[in-house]
């Protein structure tokens, strides 16, 4: 009888509503010495299920800061929407654009404003910093960020990390007596070493794959500008007027 | 400004009470509360419920089909309701999921839509503005954890460009030639990939009205919340034409041959 009366007394448990889901995908980006690669597939899924083969994932803020975001894909597109309109009221107070370190700290307060109900998100802020050199942010949902030379993020960030740490970073790498590694690599070696982790990526994460967005930011003078122009399918978004380029490479992944 | 300085976190010395957060006071409630709040109940689950809408784009635009039917858990409760919806003369949507929320929805839309209407700037709602619209309601809601449990498929055709595009309880969105929700993303979305994608500009109507009729009837031999009899709506540049209820030929007498499992006996 006991059991009873406090059956009574209790709730009927229920099962809460989930505001999050995972919308699968992976992004990437690399700093040079005076150029910034971002990109990203461009697949979004949720469980086992393909929504579409291309939901842009890889965001242009400004003539020199490229934002990409990977996660839950509604908090993802709306939290891009906010950074926007915030670097829009930004413009029209200083007639400027914000600079890339200043739009990292206000991503991060932004994430940080929604500690108690995070945005699903990693992002990755690439583009080029106020003295020229290439740069990379990297955050967690809640806002940490740190400056890196190399990052990605997302359902195979375990698959491409360790490739970048090795190839980018030269970890676990001896270098040949009287040598040493560089500290930047060029925009010749860097876009290949993306095209294959994306291509590894997709042969072993079924959540990755359909397309590859490459951004590529270049510094003024950048001497990365010759290859670009020579690359197949290299497409220019912006140019400012003093000299910062923003262009995008678009490639097939496998689509199964 | 928050003019209460207990909501301004610690006073950088704790000797000294700048702020003179103590004693501590009441923090206002600003938020509606009556007797009855606690009593508010917020959509905790679906009730009564339709299944699956399939879109796909064809030549003329885009052409989106669902059945009538709808559930109230596995009773077929409502076997003539119309989840096809014109907004406006370029845009359809058709819902799946909770039939009170779209029915919501649907009030909502069709407040925008005068509110255009009245406003007499030679400006309307296309399908892209509609589906932003809904994505924002949908997000909206979803973060105050009050959600409309919906799975929506937004179509049309615009300044000569077609528009097909999905957002749901979440708020999640995207866009592509062929969209299916619920079971149909199973069951029916791999049959119009296989059929449309590559030959968005180049399907007829009568191909695009066969390759969903078809998707109707596999969905209709297995799913088991479906009914045989469903509609199908179509936007071109002309406008928005949602057909009357059709009904599917379908064939049970397979049935009888099975053996292996259920009652009969070898």
């Amino acid at each position: 009888m006991p059991a009873m009366v406090s059956s009574m007394s209790q709730q009927p448990t229920q099962q809460a509503f989930n505001p999050y889901t995972e919308n699968g995908g992976t992004i990437l980006a690399i700093a040079g010495a005076d150029f910034s690669v971002i990109a990203g597939d461009t697949r979004q899924s949720e469980g086992y299920s393909i929504q579409t083969r291309y939901a842009p994932k890889v965001f242009k803020l400004t003539d020199k800061a490229v934002l990409a975001v990977n996660g839950f894909a509604a908090d993802g597109n709306m939290f891009v929407k906010k950074v926007r309109q915030r670097l829009e009221w930004y413009r029209h107070a200083h007639a400027k654009d914000m600079p890339i370190r200043a739009i990292a700290r206000l991503i991060q307060t932004m994430l940080y404003a929604r500690r108690f109900f995070p945005y699903y998100v990693y992002n990755i802020l690439g583009g080029i910093e106020e003295d020229g050199t290439g740069a990379v942010y990297s955050f967690d949902p809640v806002g940490s960020y740190e400056r890196e030379a190399c990052r990605a993020a997302g359902a195979a960030q375990a698959l491409v990390q360790p490739f970048l740490d090795n190839q980018i970073y030269f970890k676990n790498q001896t270098p040949a007596p009287g040598s040493s590694f560089p500290k930047h690599l060029p925009l010749t070696s860097v876009l290949p070493l993306v095209i294959d982790s994306f291509t590894s990526a997709t042969e072993r994460h079924i959540e990755v794959g359909d397309g590859l967005e490459i951004y590529v930011v270049l510094a003024k003078n950048s001497t990365a500008l010759q290859s670009l122009q020579s690359l197949r399918g290299a497409q220019e978004v912006t140019t400012t007027a003093d000299g910062e380029r923003v262009f995008v490479i678009r490639r097939d992944l496998k689509k199964d | 400004m928050d003019h209460f300085p207990t909501n301004w976190g610690r006073p950088r010395n704790d000797a000294f009470d700048a702020y003179g957060t103590y004693p501590i006071h009441q923090r206002p409630q600003n938020t509606p509360k009556d007797k009855f709040s606690d009593g508010v109940q917020r959509t905790q689950q679906p009730i009564v419920t339709g299944t699956s809408v399939l879109a796909i784009k064809y030549k003329d635009g885009i052409m989106m089909s669902a059945d009538n039917l709808a559930s109230y858990g596995s009773l077929a409760r409502f076997k003539d309701i119309q989840r096809l919806h014109p907004v406006g003369n370029n845009t359809v949507i058709g819902a799946s999921g909770d039939m009170s929320d779209f029915q919501y929805i649907q009030t909502l839309l069709n407040e925008i839509i005068i509110d255009e209407f009245t406003s007499q700037d030679g400006h309307s709602l296309g399908p892209a503005e509609i589906h932003e619209y809904l994505s924002q309601v949908l997000y909206a809601r979803r973060s105050n954890m009050n959600p409309l449990w919906n799975s929506l498929l937004v179509g049309g055709v615009r300044d000569g460009k077609s528009f097909l595009a999905y957002v749901d309880l979440l708020g999640t969105t995207y866009s592509a030639s062929t969209i299916a929700t619920g079971y149909g993303a199973y069951i029916a979305q791999p049959l119009l990939r296989d059929a449309v994608e590559g030959r968005e500009d180049t399907l007829t109507e009568e191909q695009a009205a066969d390759i969903l009729e078809n998707c109707m009837r596999v969905l209709y031999y297995r799913d088991a919340r479906s009914l045989d009899k469903y509609q199908i709506a179509k936007v071109t540049e002309a406008g928005v034409i949602i057909s009357e209820s059709k009904h599917l030929k379908s064939s049970w007498s397979f049935a009888e041959g099975i053996r292996g499992y259920g009652a009969q006996i070898q």
